[in-house]
């Protein structure tokens, strides 16, 4: 019997704790095949944060580190700066990051730390059962804007990838999705050339992933995928924002 | 080695590079400036220094070094303090070493700059959530600021958990002539850490999350089993022991040197007092104390503050001794003669 397709060694045999339909299992595995890809996994280090992939230290097959809410790029910077030969990067949804921790994503950039941030995003607050984030869409509903997002009174969604690459010291910058099997090819490319780069002590790259969240969302898995491309796609757009890498 | 005239700040600085700190993280505040700026400058190069943008930042920086196997500090004063206990409380969920020095000032609020003690508290029972202790030492003076420094990474490497050095602001900012311990702290090996190095053969993970409450419950009775452990072998304290003493005064930090002052003036008044003082406040010395009070008239409990470690102070009692404070705040400092002074009032003006 021939092996045509296998599991990367970047994932550890633990079973996911995400939603079936949630995109978080392919930005996974995209993250796992990379450090697999590049040679990283032996010396690599994982910060989870804290939401849907708080577990994420028990999924990535490379040592890890649990982090406080928002705090990952921090903790981040505490490994990096004591093992700068190592890779380091942080695996970060958009409640954690584009809200609680926006202080300390902003200034991990701004010193141009050598890491690299995986942003999930799917303009949602999933674990705690589907809260507004700050990346909620004008007029989406969620259990805390339940007659949808008024964006008079709660903002508009705040865009990180736009925000990010104002920041001198941040290196790479660039918005994917996972929304289609063509998508999912060149996300995966974003997060290899923003772990290449680390790899080449370049500097700080984030990647911006547009992610589905059907239960949250209340759509089907499918459907889910449709709306990253139609209505997240279009409020975020897709693309780099950022490379002083090449 | 000769003694050299130093400021406390910049001593626990030195004396903590010395006993191998290669990672700090800090944020400026008063009155601790000197000891990040030490920092800044006397780091050695392979070591890590950060002037984090938060005191959130700055706690979760020594999170991220400690736990992959650095001797990390950070250090900061009474508001900054209360940012840094999330951190705090995850260090000693996740069992990693890291040293805090608190170089206090007074409060609540934004308070003020000047010394005082009135994050007693703050640093023996914390702010953060949980079941959790931090190992408080408290030197009163300059010399022994350095050497507790040095003593807290050896504390918190061997237990796995953080130690609070809290001086207060006098300590931090007093000229003193101090020797500095340059011998060199012995490593404890860190199987533990998550430093990106799978070569030891699987993966290491450092966490505080336990979803299982049958598991989270274990941890919780390990860590108390740490601290049962540490409160049995790390307990300290000073007692300057007088037969014929009547009246016992317990102080910490500076105060415990006015209370000094204020014995000799009330000998000279033929009245004799004793000192004790704690040296841990986190483990805090309860039989000792209360050993040491019997037969006494009474306590005074002295402090720079309203009265905090006198609640320690009457659990230490149990009664047994009555037991009275004396305390100013806002960074006022008491006078040995007002300590003199209390101390007749409560002996019926004599």
């Amino acid at each position: 019997m021939t092996v045509v397709f296998k599991k990367t060694k970047g994932l550890t045999d633990a079973p996911f704790s995400y939603c079936p339909g949630c995109t978080h299992g392919i930005i996974h595995r995209l993250v796992a095949e990379c450090l697999e890809e590049l040679d990283l996994l032996d010396h690599s280090v994982a910060i989870a944060s804290v939401g849907c992939s708080v577990m994420s230290y028990e999924y990535f097959n490379c040592d890890a580190i649990q982090a406080a809410h928002g705090r990952a790029p921090a903790v981040a910077t505490g490994v990096k700066r004591v093992h700068p030969e190592k890779i380091v990067f942080t695996y970060q949804g958009d409640g954690d990051l584009a809200s609680i921790g926006t202080a300390e994503i902003v200034q991990a950039a701004h010193r141009g730390e050598n890491i690299t941030v995986i942003f999930v995003n799917n303009a949602i607050y999933g674990m705690t059962g589907g809260q507004m984030a700050p990346t909620t869409l004008p007029n989406q509903v969620t259990t805390t804007s339940p007659r949808g997002r008024d964006v008079s009174k709660t903002g508009e969604p705040i865009k990180m990838s736009e925000l990010m690459a104002t920041i001198p010291g941040a290196t790479y910058i660039e918005r994917v999705m996972t929304a289609d099997p063509l998508s999912v090819r060149k996300a995966k490319r974003a997060i290899k050339k923003a772990f290449q780069y680390q790899k080449e002590n370049k500097g700080f790259s984030m990647i911006e992933v547009l992610s589905s969240c059907n239960i949250g969302w209340g759509l089907s898995p499918n459907d889910a995928l449709q709306y990253i491309k139609n209505e997240m796609a279009s409020y975020f757009p897709l693309g780099v924002y950022k490379d002083k890498g090449v | 080695m000769s003694k050299v005239l130093m400021k406390g700040n910049e001593a626990i600085a030195q004396a903590a590079i010395a006993a191998g700190c290669n990672a700090f993280f800090g944020y400026p505040i008063t009155p601790q400036n000197e000891l990040i700026e030490y920092m800044s400058k006397y780091m050695p190069d392979k070591g890590a220094f950060v002037q984090a943008e938060s005191e959130l930042a700055a706690i979760n920086m020594v999170y991220g070094a400690a736990a992959a196997g650095a001797r990390a500090m950070t250090s900061s004063s009474s508001p900054g303090l209360a940012l840094k206990q999330e951190g705090i409380s995850y260090c000693a969920g996740a069992e990693l070493p890291a040293v805090i020095v608190s170089v206090s000032r007074g409060g609540p609020g934004l308070g003020g700059i000047l010394p005082a003690q009135g994050d007693y508290n703050q640093a023996t029972r914390g702010g953060g959530n949980g079941d959790y202790k931090v190992i408080v030492l408290a030197p009163n003076g300059v010399q022994e600021a350095t050497e507790m420094v040095r003593k807290a990474f050896y504390l918190a490497d061997t237990y796995r958990n953080p130690v609070i050095v809290l001086a207060d602001g006098v300590i931090g900012q007093m000229m003193e002539p101090v020797e500095i311990n340059t011998e060199a702290l012995p490593l404890i090996a860190k199987p533990w850490a998550s430093d990106g190095n799978l070569s030891r053969g699987h993966r290491n993970v450092v966490n505080s999350l336990f979803l299982n409450p049958v598991e989270l419950e274990k941890h919780n009775q390990d860590l108390r089993a740490k601290y049962d452990l540490i409160e049995e072998k790390e307990v300290d304290y000073e007692l300057s022991h007088d037969e014929n003493a009547e009246v016992m005064f317990v102080a910490y930090g500076t105060p415990s040197r006015i209370v000094k002052a204020a014995i000799e003036n009330l000998k000279a008044e033929g009245i004799n007092a004793c000192l004790f003082r704690p040296k841990t406040l986190y483990p805090f010395p309860y039989e000792a104390l209360k050993k040491a009070a019997q037969g006494k008239k009474f306590v005074l409990c002295a402090e720079l503050s309203m009265g905090q470690m006198i609640q320690d102070v009457r659990l230490s009692l149990e009664g047994s001794v009555p037991a009275h404070f004396y305390g100013r705040a806002g960074g006022m400092v008491f006078e040995p003669k007002e300590l003199v002074n209390a101390v007749k009032d409560h002996l019926g003006g004599r």
